[in-house]
């Protein structure tokens, strides 16, 4: 799959892509890292001075962990949607659709921008949170395979509602009613134990879920939820949108008239 | 070989349109073939479906013997596009969309370098290669997409209305261009609305209206189908009657002004010798049109029953 033109295209959309993100900094970069300091602030230190430990955790360090993977998975989503949305909207996507270059790496290619942005944001969170807080490291493998699983689940979903767009509303609707409802409610702030039984069982349909308290765990080594049952549910979701962007792609689905 | 086999196209977008009612024609290589029509004919749907950007509906495309349904990846390596829109990436530079573009056809960077400023210095785009293209002209964005078009070398280069808006004197550098890539031995295939552009450049054409070829010729014996030209005469002193012209038909556009059809076996000499005897003295006279433009009038009007 990989042959010589396929790699240099695949490079080619990658570096467009993160060109594209630092070019425009002020809008990739600078609200999260704008957004999750007054997190920190007003939720961590104020707020959190006057809530009691959470197992044993100050509030502030029990929050970091879901901040940071609120900003990875919000700035995957919205940076492989609106480019490639973006690129479908301007036509501009006939350059990629005319050359030699294969789906999947259009769909990598993409995806891979929207998981730089994502870790890079990642970063920069966990940079502010050491200004506030000490955090731990309870098992960097865990860390890390989260961190990245989750920014490919959401590029992917992001490529989705691009790839389905057909005017920028629909790059506006999906994040606004669907993912930051997810992320708010996705035990970020809270423990779900906290909520009655009808709310846990609710909250465990949220994917969200599984990816902040996995986190959680790789820093604090503390979970809401299984850790397998949890990089199970991630992956299986990661496939499924895989395999579905794929498909509307061979199809020319929004891309070919 | 041939560079393009197009057999029976049919299409039909999802709206409903039937725009292509199976067209069939053939490119041989090292061609340089003019592809007609007017608005709305189906030239740009035609274009599309080669180059994978439309789903066509049935019929065959070939390019260099690679079919496009079994072979699609060669299909496109052969296959340099101009677009008839503007397609870039307006925050981009100039260097950075045509670079880009070699890549998605795997030319590396270094390559597509090289390559870039030899094409951009030639078509007068170098001094611009830091310019992001949204600051570009309309006529340096037309440069712009066919630099683009060349930096993996295809070896057929098609393109959809390439001079459309562009000043004279930059039109006929174009010209200049093109013909030499063509001799070089790219086969290229052009859209147009300017005849003459078409007469001064393509040795064969196809024209299509309505979604039908309704000529696929070579440029002379087109030419030489006409079978009647118009000219227009002006005269030294307003006319109060029409001069009477024996065969020639002829009508007064306005009392200093006359047209006159010329067939085939009728002498210009003989019409002036009719005019002198009764007097009337013509001080210039002009064609009515562009051969090919009159040729592609009649052609493309006769054919007008076939709308809807
Ligand atoms: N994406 C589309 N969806 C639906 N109909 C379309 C689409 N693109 C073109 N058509 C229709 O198909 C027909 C042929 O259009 P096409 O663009 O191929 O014409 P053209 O010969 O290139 O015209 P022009 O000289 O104006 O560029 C027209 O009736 C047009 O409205
Ligand atoms: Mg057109």
């Amino acid at each position: 799959m990989l042959d010589r033109v396929n790699y240099v295209a695949f490079i080619t959309i990658l570096n467009k892509e993160i060109t594209r993100f630092l070019r425009i900094w002020p809008q990739t970069l600078l609200p999260p890292v704008i957004s999750m300091t007054l997190y920190f602030l007003i939720f961590g230190k104020l707020i959190g001075s006057q809530i009691s430990d959470m197992s044993g955790f100050s509030y502030m360090q029990y929050i970091a962990p879901g901040l940071v993977m609120m900003s990875v998975v919000t700035n995957a989503y919205s940076n492989v949607a609106s480019s490639f949305f973006g690129t479908k909207f301007q036509r501009n996507i006939d350059e990629m659709l005319i050359a030699p270059v294969s789906n999947l790496v259009i769909l990598v290619g993409f995806v891979m921008g929207g998981i730089l942005r994502g870790l890079m944001i990642g970063l920069l969170v966990i940079l502010i949170a050491l200004f506030f807080t000490k955090l731990h490291v309870y098992n960097l493998f865990i860390i890390l395979s989260v961190a990245l699983l989750s920014s490919l689940l959401f590029s992917l979903a992001g490529f989705t509602n691009g790839l389905m767009a057909n005017k920028f509303d629909d790059v506006m609707i999906i994040p606004t009613f669907v993912i930051t409802p997810l992320t708010y409610l996705g035990g970020v702030f809270y423990s779900i134990h906290l909520l009655s039984p009808f709310w846990q069982e609710l909250s465990k349909l949220n994917p969200v879920l599984y990816m902040v308290n996995a986190f959680r765990y790789g820093i604090l080594g503390l979970s809401d939820v299984n850790i397998m049952v949890a990089m199970v549910m991630i992956i299986v979701f990661i496939v499924a949108l895989f395999i579905l962007n794929l498909a509307l792609m061979q199809r020319g689905y929004g891309l070919r008239s | 070989m041939s560079a393009l086999v197009v057999e029976n196209l049919e299409k039909t977008y999802a709206s409903g349109v039937h725009a292509l009612h199976g067209i069939s024609f053939v490119v041989k290589e090292g061609d340089f073939f003019a592809l007609l029509g007017p608005n709305g004919a189906g030239k740009s749907t035609t274009i599309g479906i080669i180059t994978s950007l439309v789903n066509k509906t049935g019929g065959k495309v070939r390019v260099f013997g690679h079919d496009l349904d079994t072979d699609l990846r060669n299909v496109k390596k052969q296959i340099g596009l101009v677009p008839q829109e503007f397609n870039f990436n307006i925050f981009e530079t100039v260097m950075q969309v045509v670079v880009n573009q070699a890549g998605y056809y795997g030319v590396p960077t270094k390559i597509a370098k090289e390559r870039a400023e030899w094409y951009l210095k030639k078509l007068g785009l170098w001094d611009k290669r830091n310019t992001p293209t949204r600051m570009l002209s309309g006529g340096m964005k037309r440069r712009l997409m066919i630099v683009r078009a060349l930096l993996h070398e295809p070896r057929l280069l098609i393109l959809d209305e390439p001079t459309a808006g562009v000043d004279i004197e930059l039109r006929r550098s174009m010209w200049d261009f093109l013909r030499e890539m063509n001799q070089q031995g790219t086969t290229i295939i052009l859209t147009t609305h300017y005849l003459e552009e078409a007469e001064y450049l393509c040795r064969n054409i196809a024209i299509i209206d309505h979604g039908e070829l309704i000529k696929n010729t070579n440029m002379r014996s087109l030419l030489d189908s006409l079978h009647t030209e118009t000219f227009v005469l002006y005269l030294q002193e307003p006319l109060l009657d029409m001069p009477v012209l024996e065969d020639f038909t002829a009508h007064l556009i306005d009392h200093k002004t006359l047209s006159v059809d010329l067939s085939v076996g009728q002498q210009l000499n003989h019409l002036f010798e009719l005019l002198s005897r009764q007097g009337v003295q013509v001080v210039r006279m002009r064609n009515k049109a562009n051969r090919l433009e009159e040729l592609f009038l009649r052609l493309t009007t006769k054919e007008n029953h076939h709308a809807g």
